[in-house]
């Protein structure tokens, strides 16, 4: 059940549970107590809304950065990358295999904030041996929704 | 005087009434009224609300590029037909001759003349469990056969039962059809159901067209077809396509597979009419059947989610309604309202901004009944739920007001 739940609320966080429960044609008690023990465990992390910013008057900058470190001993990469999640501006960080070590992504107001944070913050960290960013320039699809040209029905509005 | 004769002569000629009294459909007349209004919420459609899945109109799209634009053999690419037969032999082993036994048709519907036209003469009987997709009748009349209606009941799930059917046989009685899982009512044919029709097939030596388009959407076990009972292979048409399995309404595109004395005559008929299916649908469906099957159980979770949303929340809100197991509609019940179906379609549709189709187009027996079509988004049914749970509510209360 657990599995059935988190597919569909992964994409629609906002279904009430007796309408879950309705169309898993599982009891309502039952699914609603499975997402809290999921919230409880750490399972279900977080409720976001997804957000087109392009398509508002805010203007934000997003980017994404490689980073190159040297793990430390004993500590291998985690706790490099504790210090790097600290920080506010990162919205998430992700250990990658391959020719870098850790994509960063991160969240400003201005492409001068983002510079900042990687020469200020980012840059000067002693395991740091080198980044790369890479501005946002347009989404096209995110989190599995497409963000450009919301899709019309085209169907006829009635047919056999 | 002489002028008068004149224009007699010029008058144009009477049409074929065989054509001209066949009653155009009952859905077209609702579609009107709903196309006046822009902001109608639509439970209307009998089309899947999925796109083709990427990888099949890439398919076609390649094809396209390579400048596969020219006719194919009359009876569809071989690679498609053999495709077919190993779709159906997986899902009924029952095998048929790619070479002999199968053909691609321009959608389903294309199957359904070419049957009726291949099997009747003039004054044979046509069995047409009803309710039913619209277009068997006049398919029938076209054939200069003699549709005879069956009214299906909801106390029975509008399942076509021994006794229905026996009642309705004649000695003119040719072709009986099997329309499951069916449109309008979601209504299915099961194993058992099944076994229990076969012996009067036989003993009454009918023909069966057995339109199975939406096979692929079945929501208790598995699918049956009649095609896997003994003896009748050889006097069945066996009628599919990728409309609805596979989101692909607008390609055009259907099959039927039967023996090949009967499968010869319809390819006949289909080579001096239509030629051959078109060839990108063709390249785009053989993606689709080899390599579709994931995207078919996708969208078949999806609908079967929305199914038992819907019938939650009629429940709830006292609208009367079995649980149909196939296809992507609903058929509930409004007699208690005392509407006539298009009555409360109609008022829903002014009062609410809903539409949905009046049960009775789908033959006589679906008076009393409306159809829903749950092709459409959870938020999307959400919102018409609502303003049907108000609508209703509203006639209860006006109801109980008159007692």
């Amino acid at each position: 059940m657990r599995e059935k739940i988190l597919s569909i609320i992964e994409k629609n966080a906002k279904l009430p549970v007796e309408d879950l429960a309705a169309l898993l044609g599982e009891d309502p008690e039952q699914v609603g107590a499975e997402i809290k023990a999921m919230e409880e465990e750490g399972v279900i992390c977080a409720y976001h809304t997804l957000i087109n910013w392009d398509s508002t008057q805010d203007e934000r900058v997003d980017a994404l950065i490689e980073v190159k470190v040297t793990p430390q001993r004993g500590m291998g990469f985690d706790s490099i990358a504790e210090r790097i999640y600290q920080y506010e501006e990162v919205d998430a960080l992700y250990l990658m295999s391959g020719a870098f070590d850790f994509t960063v992504i991160v969240k400003g107001r201005t492409m001068k904030e983002v510079a900042n944070f990687v020469s200020m913050k980012l840059g000067p960290m002693e395991s740091v041996l080198s980044t790369a960013t890479h501005f946002v320039l347009k989404r096209y699809k995110d989190h599995g929704t497409k963000l450009v040209a919301p899709k019309k029905d085209e169907r006829m509005q009635v047919s056999p | 005087m002489s002028e008068n004769k004149e224009q007699q002569r010029n008058s144009p000629r009477e049409l074929n009434p065989a054509i001209v009294n066949i009653r155009p459909s009952g859905i077209r007349k609702f579609f009107d009224i709903v196309s006046e209004m822009k902001d109608a919420i639509s439970l209307g459609v009998g089309e899947p609300d999925f796109d083709t899945p990427w990888h099949i109109r890439e398919e076609g799209i390649h094809s396209l590029e390579k400048g596969r634009t020219f006719y194919s053999s009359n009876a569809g690419l071989l690679e498609l037909r053999e495709a077919i037969s190993d779709y159906v032999a997986e899902k009924h082993q029952v095998q048929y001759d790619p070479k002999n036994e199968v053909m691609v048709t321009v959608g389903g519907s294309e199957a359904i003349d070419l049957a009726m036209r291949v099997i009747l003469e003039p004054g044979d009987e046509v069995l047409i469990p009803e309710p039913c997709y619209v277009s068997y009748t006049p398919c029938v009349k076209m054939a200069y056969g003699i549709p005879v209606p069956i009214a299906l009941e909801a106390k029975d799930q509008f399942r076509l039962t021994k006794e229905k059917l026996e009642q309705a046989i004649t000695e003119k009685t040719k072709i009986l059809v099997l329309p499951f899982p069916n449109n309008p009512t979601g209504g299915i044919m099961e194993k058992e159901d099944l076994e229990e029709i076969v012996p009067l097939i036989l003993k009454h030596n009918l023909y069966v067209l057995t339109d199975e388009i939406y096979s692929a959407l079945c929501y208790k076990g598995e699918h049956h077809s009649i095609i896997e009972f003994p003896g009748m292979r050889e006097r069945t048409v066996y009628i599919n396509g990728f409309s609805k399995a596979y989101a692909m309404t607008g390609w055009r595109l259907g099959y039927a597979c039967s023996a090949a004395p009967i499968l010869k005559q319809m390819l006949k008929l289909h080579q001096y009419a239509i030629m051959c299916a078109p060839t990108t649908s063709q390249y785009s469906a053989v993606q689709a059947i080899r390599n579709g099957e994931e995207d078919v159980l996708r969208m078949r979770d999806a609908y079967n989610e929305r199914r038992r949303l819907l019938l939650y929340h009629f429940q709830k809100m006292g609208l009367d309604c079995f649980e149909p197991f196939g296809a992507f509609y609903v058929f509930p019940c409004i007699k208690k309202f005392g509407l006539s179906s298009e009555e409360f379609a109609e008022r829903l549709l002014r009062e609410e901004k809903v539409a949905v189709v009046p049960g009775n187009a789908f033959g006589d027996s679906g008076e009393g009944f409306i159809r829903i079509s749950y092709a459409y988004s959870i938020e999307n049914l959400k919102l018409a739920l609502e303003r049907i749970e108000r609508f209703v509510k509203k006639l209860q209360e006006s109801n109980h007001g008159l007692v």
